[in-house]
């Protein structure tokens, strides 16, 4: 018998005993029938399907977007899941539903609940409001109608809504506002007695061998319909895969910190203070919200994001099977495309990599067809340690120029102990040209991903060495 | 006035077709598309597909009982394959299952051997093979043979331009219902529901009338649900028919972009020549555009091209050329522009390189050769022009002059990044180019309660026809908004309707509306004139309230309907429009075949990163034609999403197949539209309100498509941007300009005055692997 999830939808307590792995989206519309979270892309890439998701996390309700065709059911186990009929004060609109109104933000209407509800995300972040923030809270939705100039007015707007939020409780200031109906009030105490009634994790059969599924936002993309048919070990919500620390100069993260939870963390803020820029390329919030960095490893994608920001700081993970543990440096999980020197059995537990000290510069660098909410034609991320005026330790990760993510170690061995220089540079492009194998595909030519690479090298170092004569470089 | 569908949008409560409550014992389909482009069907194998539980039946082209055929224009194109395959992505046998995932895992045990034949990408080589959709047509004007030696400078090269992804939120869909006495109902995601209950009529093999098609409302559509509808609600019609059982299917979006068309790519060849004071004398171009794999829309597509490849200029020489090429691509249909966007790039690449060759600013030329008042365009209709007035206000609003400097300023100063500017003025036809398309038809209830309720052809997609229309009947009546209601649209209520497009949707149903109303006040104030002894001219409707001789009566619009039903005066008229003053004749190519033309100019200036080639489209700023806009909110809103959808076609919008027909591009992972921060930091838009009368409801122009061209200025823009890093850079006419084209331009070091083979150009149909 399938285990039974509970959580709580809307303003309803939820048991079932469906199939864990069913994409939430589905379970809300044909379930559910809750019709006004809409079905657009089934890949995360154009929020229609945004939901919210209420979480405790150490007696704070945190809620974040998602894009509920990528999520799991079981990934909803001892959640609050909000959808746009759980926002809904009818007749009277809510402000965010006011905003998009009043600026014509929506034609056709079809990502307009998608856009709703990640607004309506924005006004329970914890965050102090400005516009820029709301447009952020909506990067991962797609309108193919407006033009967006309409919705970044209903943004601000939203925004202004929430400038003297101060330090309340999101959801109670909502509720004070009428921005959400009453019931928010309470969700938090709900959400308390529910975790307390949840027998543990929702493990599938012992005898079984799981999938492993974390954020989901890769697998179920690629094989939802596969992933279906599996007990599924879900990693998302174990405590134990949580967590950023700092012993003394290493920084350790759990295998199922997501992307926001990178963004948000203040070690990693502190010693990467460019980390907002970085990971403004990396897909978008709601899939950020859900995408975890080991999920990103073991994707083994050629252009994985976080893969190459990791293997660039010379990451160490640590798997286990359930029985015992290893370890092994990220640079030597790729054995060929989309190989992995791991077996089936093994998850990865938690990384850790030195964080740079002050002669270390790093820096990350994507470049796509489209700037945001895209995957990379070639990305790169390098760390590069000073000894004096001279290169000391070097890395320089590199994706999208062959069938695993690379590490340049012949560009690197060429330039350490060399002074930065234009000349240099330049040399070391022509180095790395002999390493990397890039394909024609439909992030781009070949012959393009070489030229992108040797320009991100030079964008590394321009941007790490302000001094150096730029126009040499073009 | 807001779009009237607003409340119910935001709040998740509007009915798309997905959302329609499903009945019990509804079915669930998919469709079993073909895995290879070209060839014949040696054997369809069934069986493993059969065998899975829920797996109800499976139809394939020998179940249907009228004509395995959907064309429109031309009867060319089977609803189901049965011997041969066209297009990777060509339905070739629709699976029946008790749900939808059951559906959808049986397709992908069906498995079909087929023996391949040679595939066709490229519409240069289709034509070089005789492979055409219809013969090709030539608009003439003056006589380019012997004007070419009257020009001081003749300029030639060519283009190539990819198509674009709808890219509708909602995807394709249909859901048919059995009903009593052999009749269907069909929930379609359609523009165009005639156009479904025809195909669905000539499938099953029944008259018309047995079908009652209907549309709630679409999640966008742009074209790409005005022919390509009629597949999935045919299909739902075949097996609901035979079954007798209600049966649905939503597209995913992987079956939807990979089976269905987008705008047509096209090939084009140029040559203009120019005296010395640069007026364009002549020109010449070749349309090659990539059909797919039949005809679809696509000659009239092909004619769109034709009737604007001048743009918004007057030559008085002109050749054009169009062949619509049958290629092994799924049969691309209607798009927002309808073939008038790949004509005006071509015009405007061809100004761009004389400017190029001639050291000018690409501006001089455009402007100094802006179509007046009085001057033909090159199928005969004379201009009634707004462009050189758009132009100039545009140059008062935003000082051109000054923008140019100040990038010009900005090049001197920055090295890392560069900016461009371009200029684009854009003229554009409003009516069906088949004038017998345009007409349409409205019901106009009064209530006996006085409040009304209006069914019309128009299909209501985003683009706020359903409010003008409301808005209309409110004036005529003079009656509160909230007293007016618009039902969705129905062949029972509306029949033999054109489908929602050609900008024209609001011009006609609105017109219809108009007529429809103005005869029902018509009776009402011939009762009122009875009732307070005056003639029907002294009576007038104001606010809800009846006025005799301009002061008010005792009468108001309650009691003025309760009154008229009560002496048995028809509450309820059926209008029909039909658009006046126009005609062609297809044999000569003249003829006056727009109602009017909208006319307007835009300014576009983009920033390129010369390391990374990477850009932003920083502003665009336009002069626009609105005639007299009846709904600035709605009008304003289809010009940004117009001009963004634009800018979306010429920068990062790639459909990529490989050569195998095989669509590369096809998921939003792989193809991208433009996102929040791909808008354009500015739009600025300023009305040119003018006064001249024209055929357009209120006088309010059509606005759905003409502001889509505007984008076309980026790819100028960006151009320039580069050129300013690098000035030689080779930079073909070839789009989309993706950072890689840009990147690419930025450190190309070949001659650009070579003109590239076509093949090495078209990255976008020879991508290995």
């Amino acid at each position: 018998m399938l285990p039974v999830l509970k959580f709580i939808l809307n303003n309803n307590n939820i048991a079932t005993s469906l199939s864990p792995g069913m994409p939430l989206l589905d379970f809300i519309r044909y379930q559910q029938h809750l019709m006004g979270t809409k079905t657009g892309c089934n890949e995360g890439d154009c929020g229609a399907c945004t939901v919210l998701t209420g979480e405790l996390k150490q007696d704070v309700l945190v809620y974040r977007t998602m894009t509920s065709c990528l999520m799991p059911l079981g990934n909803a186990h001892g959640k609050h899941i909000v959808t746009i009929e759980g926002i809904n004060m009818l007749p009277a609109l809510n402000p965010v539903q006011q905003a998009m109104v009043d600026n014509c933000a929506t034609q056709c209407g079809f990502c307009t609940p998608g856009l709703v509800m990640s607004l309506a995300g924005y006004c329970l972040d914890r965050t102090p409001a400005s516009t820029e923030g709301a447009i952020a809270a909506i990067d991962g939705n797609i309108c193919r109608c407006t033009g967006y100039k309409s919705i970044e007015k209903a943004a601000a707007q939203v925004a202004t809504l929430l400038t003297d939020k101060n330090e309340q409780e999101p959801a109670l200031f909502a509720v004070e506002r009428q921005m959400l109906p009453n019931y928010f009030s309470g969700i938090k105490d709900r959400l308390k007695c529910l975790i307390m009634t949840l027998n543990g994790e929702l493990n599938p059969p012992a005898e079984s061998k799981p999938r492993f599924v974390a954020g989901g936002t890769d697998l179920y993309v690629q094989q939802p319909e596969a992933i279906q048919e599996h007990p599924i070990r879900f990693l998302l919500g174990q405590e134990l895969l949580k967590g950023i620390t700092q012993e003394e100069g290493r920084c350790i993260l759990g295998a199922s910190v997501t992307v926001s939870d990178l963004l948000e963390s203040a070690i990693m803020r502190k010693h990467f203070p460019a980390l907002d820029n970085y990971l403004q390329l990396v897909s978008s919030t709601p899939i950020r919200n859900m995408a975890t960095i080991a999920g990103n490893f073991v994707n083994a994608s050629p252009i994985g994001d976080m893969t190459i920001f990791f293997l660039a700081l010379d990451t160490t993970l640590e798997l286990s099977d359930g029985q015992s543990t290893r370890t092994l440096p990220l640079r030597e999980l790729y054995t060929g495309y989309k190989k992995l020197r791991k077996r089936p059995e093994e998850y990865i537990t938690r990384c850790w990599f030195e964080l740079p000290g002050p002669d270390t510069g790093f820096h990350f660098e994507k470049v796509s067809k489209r700037q945001h909410l895209d995957i990379a034609s070639v990305n790169s991320a390098i760390s590069i340690t000073m000894a004096g005026n001279l290169i000391g330790n070097v890395r320089i990760a590199a994706g999208g120029v062959g069938p695993v993510p690379m590490l340049l170690t012949e560009t690197a061995a060429f330039l350490k102990g060399q002074a930065p220089g234009t000349a240099m540079i330049k040399q070391a492009c022509a180095v790395a040209q002999l390493e990397i194998t890039p394909i024609s595909d439909a992030r781009g030519t070949a012959e393009y991903k070489r030229l992108l690479l040797q320009q991100l090298i030079k964008a590394h170092f321009i941007t790490l060495f302000p001094s150096l004569q730029v126009e040499l470089l073009l | 006035m807001k779009n009237i569908d607003s409340i119910t949008h935001v709040s998740g409560t509007s009915v798309y077709l997905d959302d329609v409550p499903v009945i019990n014992g509804t079915l669930y389909g998919a469709a079993f598309g073909s895995p290879c482009a070209h060839g014949v069907i040696s054997e369809l194998i069934l069986d493993d597909a059969l065998q899975l539980p829920e797996v109800v039946r499976i139809f394939t082209a020998a179940d249907i009982p009228g004509h395995n055929e959907i064309g429109g224009i031309i009867k060319d194109e089977p609803l189901l394959a049965d011997t041969h395959v066209h297009f990777c992505g060509m339905p070739i046998a629709f699976v029946v299952a008790r749900s939808r995932e059951a559906a959808r895992a049986a397709v992908k045990k069906i498995r079909v051997k087929i023996t391949s034949l040679p595939v066709i990408t490229d519409p240069r080589e289709a034509q070089a093979k005789g492979e055409l959709i219809v013969p090709p047509r030539t608009f003439r004007l003056g006589n380019t043979d012997s004007a070419w030696e009257q020009c001081a400078y003749v300029i030639t090269g060519n283009a190539d331009i990819n198509g674009q992804e709808h890219l509708y939120i909602e995807t394709q869909g249909a859901y048919a219902i059995p009903q009593e006495n052999n009749s269907l109902r069909i929930y379609s995601s359609t523009q165009g529901p005639t156009a479904v209950q025809r195909a669905v009529s000539g499938i099953i093999g029944q008259p018309m009338h047995r079908f009652e098609v209907i549309v709630t409302r679409l999640g966008g559509g742009f074209g790409g649900k005005e022919d390509q509808a009629n597949t999935w609600a045919a299909l739902c019609a075949l097996a609901a028919w035979r079954l007798n059982k209600p049966v649905k299917y939503a597209l995913h979006r992987m079956e939807d972009m990979a089976m269905t068309g987008k705008r047509h790519p096209y090939a084009a060849d140029f040559k203009i020549g120019l005296d010395k004071d640069l007026k364009i004398l002549a020109y010449e171009a070749s349309f090659f555009q990539n059909a797919g794999a039949s005809a679809d829309l696509s000659p009239a597509v092909l004619a769109r091209t034709l009737f604007h490849c001048t743009n918004s200029y007057y030559i008085p020489h002109v050749t054009a050329t169009g062949w619509s090429c049958r290629t092994n691509l799924p049969p691309n249909t209607a798009f927002r522009g309808f073939g008038g966007p790949q004509g005006m790039f071509v015009i405007e690449a061809a100004i761009a390189k004389a400017a190029h060759v001639l050291q000018v600013d690409a501006a001089l030329i455009q402007r100094r050769n802006l179509i007046r008042s009085g001057q033909p365009f090159p199928y005969g209709q004379i201009a009634e022009s707004e462009a050189p007035l758009c132009w100039e206000k545009l140059e008062e609003r935003f000082d051109i002059t000054e923008q140019q400097r100040k990038v010009k300023q900005f090049n001197e100063n920055n090295s890392l990044f560069k900016k461009g500017i371009a200029l684009m003025p854009v003229c554009f036809g409003i009516s069906f180019t088949n004038t017998l398309m345009n007409n349409a038809r409205s019901l106009v209830h009064v209530y006996s309660d006085g409040s009304v309720g209006i069914s019309t052809g128009a299909v209501e997609m985003g683009q706020g026809v359903n409010t003008k229309i409301l808005q209309v009947a409110a004036q005529v009546f003079s009656i509160p908004a909230d007293k007016v209601r618009l039902h969705h649209t129905s062949t029972n209520t509306i029949a033999n309707t054109s489908p929602s497009a050609a900008s024209a949707t609001a011009d006609l149903n609105g017109k219809a509306t108009l007529i429809a109303c103005t005869a029902i006040v018509e009776r009402l104030k011939q009762l009122a004139a009875v009732t307070f002894a005056v003639t029907p001219a002294d009576i007038t409707l104001v606010n809800g309230h009846v006025l005799v001789n301009g002061l008010p009566s005792a009468w108001d619009w309650y009691q003025l309907v309760t009154t008229a039903f009560a002496k048995r005066i028809c509450l309820s008229e059926h209008g029909h429009y039909a658009t006046p003053q126009i005609h062609y004749d297809a044999v000569n190519e003249k003829g006056h075949p727009f109602a009017y033309h909208v006319y307007g100019t835009a300014m576009l200036e983009a920033t390129v990163d010369c390391i990374r080639g990477t850009y932003t489209i920083d502003a665009v700023k336009v002069v626009h034609d609105f005639g007299n806009s009846m709904n600035t909110d709605i009008d304003r809103g289809q010009i940004e999403g117009g001009i963004v959808q634009g800018i979306g076609w010429m920068t990062m919008e790639e459909v990529l197949y490989d050569r195998d027909g095989k669509l590369r591009s096809n998921a939003l992972s792989t193809y991208k539209v433009p996102d929040i921060y791909a808008a354009p930091a500015t739009i600025a838009i300023e009305a040119l309100q003018t006064d001249r009368d024209n055929l357009a409801v209120f006088r309010s122009k059509a606005v759905g498509e003409p502001p889509l061209m505007y984008g076309i200025g980026a790819w100028f823009a960006l151009q320039n941007a580069v050129r300013a890093f690098h000035p030689n850079a080779d930079i073909p006419f070839v789009t989309p300009m993706t950072p890689e084209k840009v990147l690419m331009a930025l450190y190309s070091t070949t001659n650009p005055e070579t003109n590239h083979p076509h093949a090495e150009t078209v990255s976008h149909l020879g991508i290995d692997q």
